[in-house]
C-alpha cells in the first residue's frame, strides 16, 4: 500500500524497466472486489488527464446508461512531441494502467479493453504486449486486452481519430455535431480515456477516493505527470502533486531559473509569461491566464531564444500535422504559418502580416471537425500576445539575435513529404 | 385557415470533412452563408427563427443544392443543445405480465 501524502504515486517502484505482475501486486495491494466503485470514482473528483480536463465520472456515466457491446480504448498515443508521459508510464507501471482500464470496463460493462500505442515507439510496445501476455497467463478473470499500434500521428491521438482507427483502419477524426457525442466502434458504444487517466482509476479504485484527494487541490486533485523540455539541465517525466509552484517543478528539473515564457498544455496550447511563473501548476490558477495543465507539458523557452522564431517552427509542423480533411484547417493553417514566417523576417511586410494573422485566427477557430485548428489558433494568439516586444523589434528592424542563430529549443520533428505520411 | 405557425429556431450545418468548398451554398442563401478566402462557408452558429420564412427556404435550398451534401438544417425548439445520444428506452414488461 502507498501512504495517502507520498509521492511518486503513478510511478512508485519505478525502476529502469517495467513491473511484472508479481512486483506489481506487493507494490500496489491486488485489486479486490471494489463494489462502491462508482461512487469512489464520483467522489475523487478526478478530470481527464488527456487534455481536454473532462470529469471522467460524467463520461463514464453516459457510456453506463448505454447499450450494446461497449468497449474501453486506453489512449496511450502520445501526439505530441514534447510529451512523454504515457510512454513514462507504460513503461514503468503498464499493469496500473491495466487494472484502470478493467475497473473502467466494469463500470460501464465493457466487454473487451483495447489499449493504443503508437507503432513509432517499438519498446513501449514491447512493454505493454509483455504485460498483457502476463496477465493472460495468470488467467485473471475480466474482459480481454488487445494491443493496437495506430501510426503516429499528431491528430491519431484524438479520440474520435482513435476510435476511426480501430473501426475503419485510418486515423482520421470524425464529425460530430452537437455534445455530449458517443462514439462507436462498429456500434459498440465505446469510453476512451488517456493511459493516466487510467492508471489514476487503478488507484482509486484500491485506495479510495479520501486517498486521491490527500494530494493536489481541493478542485483539481490528485497528482499530474508532466513532461519538462526546452531550455532544461535534465528534461524529464516528473509526477507532481497538483497546485505546486511552477517555479519548484522547473528547479525539480533544472531548468532556466528566469525564463523568457513558460509553453503550458502543449502545442495547441498557450505562453505564460517568464515573470508569472510563481503560479501554482493546476488549472483553477491557471485559468486566469486562461490556461490550462493541458496534457502535462512544460516547454521553457530561454531570454536568448526568439519566441516569434520557435512559434513559427511549430505552427508549421502543427500546419503539416493537420489531416487535411476540413478546408479551414488545410488551408488555414500553412497560411498563418506563412504570415509568422513573414513577421520573422520583418519590415514593412510584417505589419501586414500581423493584422492578416488575427483575422486569420478568427476566422479559421471552430471550423474544424477536430480541434486541431483552435489548437493551433490559441497558440498563435498567445504568441502574438506574450513576444509582443519581440514581434515589435522584428517590425522595426530585420531578424533579431535569437532569430538569425540556430540554436532552438522546442522539439519539432522533421517535415516529411506530404505523401510519405501514412495515415493507416 | 390556412395559417402556417412557425416556431422554433434552425440552424444550419456544415460537415467540414465532407465540404469541399464549391460555394453553392453562399449563391443559395446569401442571407446566411459567407465565404472565406479559400472558398469555405463560414455560417453563423446562432439560431435563426423559423418565422424568418426567407432565410429558411434559403437554408433548405442550399441543403438540396450542395454537390456534396454536407449541409444540414436542424430544427431546434427549445435552445437545448443537440447531442445523438438517444435517451435511454423504458425497460421492456416482464415475461410474466405478458402472458396474464
Amino acid at each position: 500500500m502507498i501512504q495517502a501524502h507520498t509521492l511518486p504515486r503513478l510511478f512508485a517502484g519505478a525502476t529502469n524497466k517495467p513491473l511484472s505482475l508479481t512486483e506489481h501486486e506487493r507494490m500496489f495491494e491486488p485489486s479486490g472486489d471494489v463494489s462502491n466503485l462508482l461512487e469512489e470514482l464520483d467522489a475523487s473528483g478526478l478530470v481527464g488527464r488527456g487534455g481536454a480536463g473532462f470529469p471522467t465520472t460524467r463520461k463514464v456515466d453516459l457510456l453506463r446508461h448505454q447499450r450494446g457491446h461497449k468497449y474501453v480504448v486506453v489512449n496511450g498515443m502520445e501526439g505530441e512531441p514534447a510529451a512523454h508521459k504515457d510512454n513514462r508510464l507504460l513503461s514503468t507501471n503498464p499493469h496500473l494502467v491495466l487494472d484502470g482500464a478493467e475497473m473502467l470496463a466494469q463500470m460501464i460493462g465493457a466487454s473487451r479493453i483495447a489499449i493504443c500505442v503508437a507503432r513509432d515507439n517499438p519498446t513501449v510496445v514491447n512493454h505493454v504486449e509483455r504485460a498483457i501476455h502476463e496477465r493472460a497467463r495468470r488467467n485473471l478473470r475480466g474482459p480481454g486486452i488487445d494491443l493496437h499500434t495506430p501510426p503516429w500521428r499528431y491528430v491519431a491521438g484524438e479520440e474520435s481519430a482513435l476510435v476511426h482507427w480501430l473501426d475503419d483502419n485510418e486515423s482520421l477524426p470524425q464529425y460530430r455535431p452537437g455534445r455530449p457525442h458517443i462514439l462507436r466502434i462498429g456500434r459498440g458504444p465505446t469510453l476512451v480515456d488517456n493511459a493516466e487517466t487510467c492508471a489514476n482509476v487503478g488507484l482509486i479504485g484500491r485506495y479510495g477516493a479520501q486517498w486521491f484527494r490527500s494530494l493536489g487541490t481541493s478542485e483539481h486533485p490528485g497528482t499530474a505527470v508532466v513532461s519538462v523540455t526546452g531550455a532544461v539541465a535534465r528534461p524529464n517525466v516528473l509526477e507532481v502533486n497538483l497546485g505546486t509552484p511552477l517555479t519548484n517543478i522547473l528547479a525539480t528539473a533544472g531548468a532556466d531559473t528566469s525564463p523568457q515564457a513558460v509553453l503550458l498544455g502543449g502545442y495547441g496550447g498557450a505562453w505564460l509569461r517568464g515573470d508569472q511563473i510563481n503560479t501554482p501548476y493546476c488549472n483553477e490558477s491557471l485559468s486566469e491566464f486562461k490556461l490550462s495543465v493541458g496534457a502535462g507539458i512544460i516547454a521553457v523557452l530561454p531570454r536568448q531564444a526568439c519566441g516569434v522564431a520557435e512559434a513559427h517552427r511549430v505552427v508549421r509542423w502543427m500546419a503539416h500535422e493537420s489531416a487535411r480533411q476540413c478546408g479551414p484547417c488545410a488551408f488555414g493553417l500553412p497560411a498563418l504559418a506563412d504570415d509568422l514566417l513573414t513577421v520573422v523576417r520583418g519590415g514593412r511586410d510584417g505589419v501586414a502580416a500581423i493584422a492578416r494573422l488575427q483575422d486569420r485566427c478568427g476566422v479559421i477557430e471552430g471550423r474544424g471537425a477536430c480541434r486541431h485548428p483552435d489548437g493551433v489558433v490559441r497558440f498563435v494568439r498567445s504568441s502574438i500576445e506574450v513576444f509582443a516586444h519581440d514581434i515589435d523589434d522584428h517590425l522595426r528592424g530585420g531578424p533579431c539575435a535569437g532569430a538569425r542563430s540556430n540554436q532552438r529549443f522546442l522539439t519539432v520533428p522533421a517535415l516529411e513529404h506530404e505523401e510519405e505520411l501514412i495515415w493507416e | 385557415m390556412g395559417v402556417i405557425r412557425r416556431t422554433g429556431m434552425f440552424i444550419l450545418q456544415v460537415n467540414p470533412i465532407l465540404c469541399d468548398g464549391f460555394g453553392h451554398c453562399a449563391e443559395l442563401a446569401p442571407e446566411l452563408v459567407h465565404l472565406d478566402e479559400w472558398g469555405y462557408p463560414i455560417i453563423s452558429q446562432e439560431p435563426v427563427p423559423m418565422a424568418d420564412i426567407g432565410a429558411y427556404q434559403s437554408a433548405r435550398y442550399a441543403e438540396r443544392g450542395c454537390p456534396r451534401q454536407a449541409l444540414h438544417v436542424t430544427k431546434m425548439s427549445a435552445p437545448a443543445p443537440v447531442s445523438n445520444v438517444p435517451l435511454t428506452r423504458a425497460r421492456p414488461v416482464s415475461r410474466e405480465r405478458r402472458t396474464l
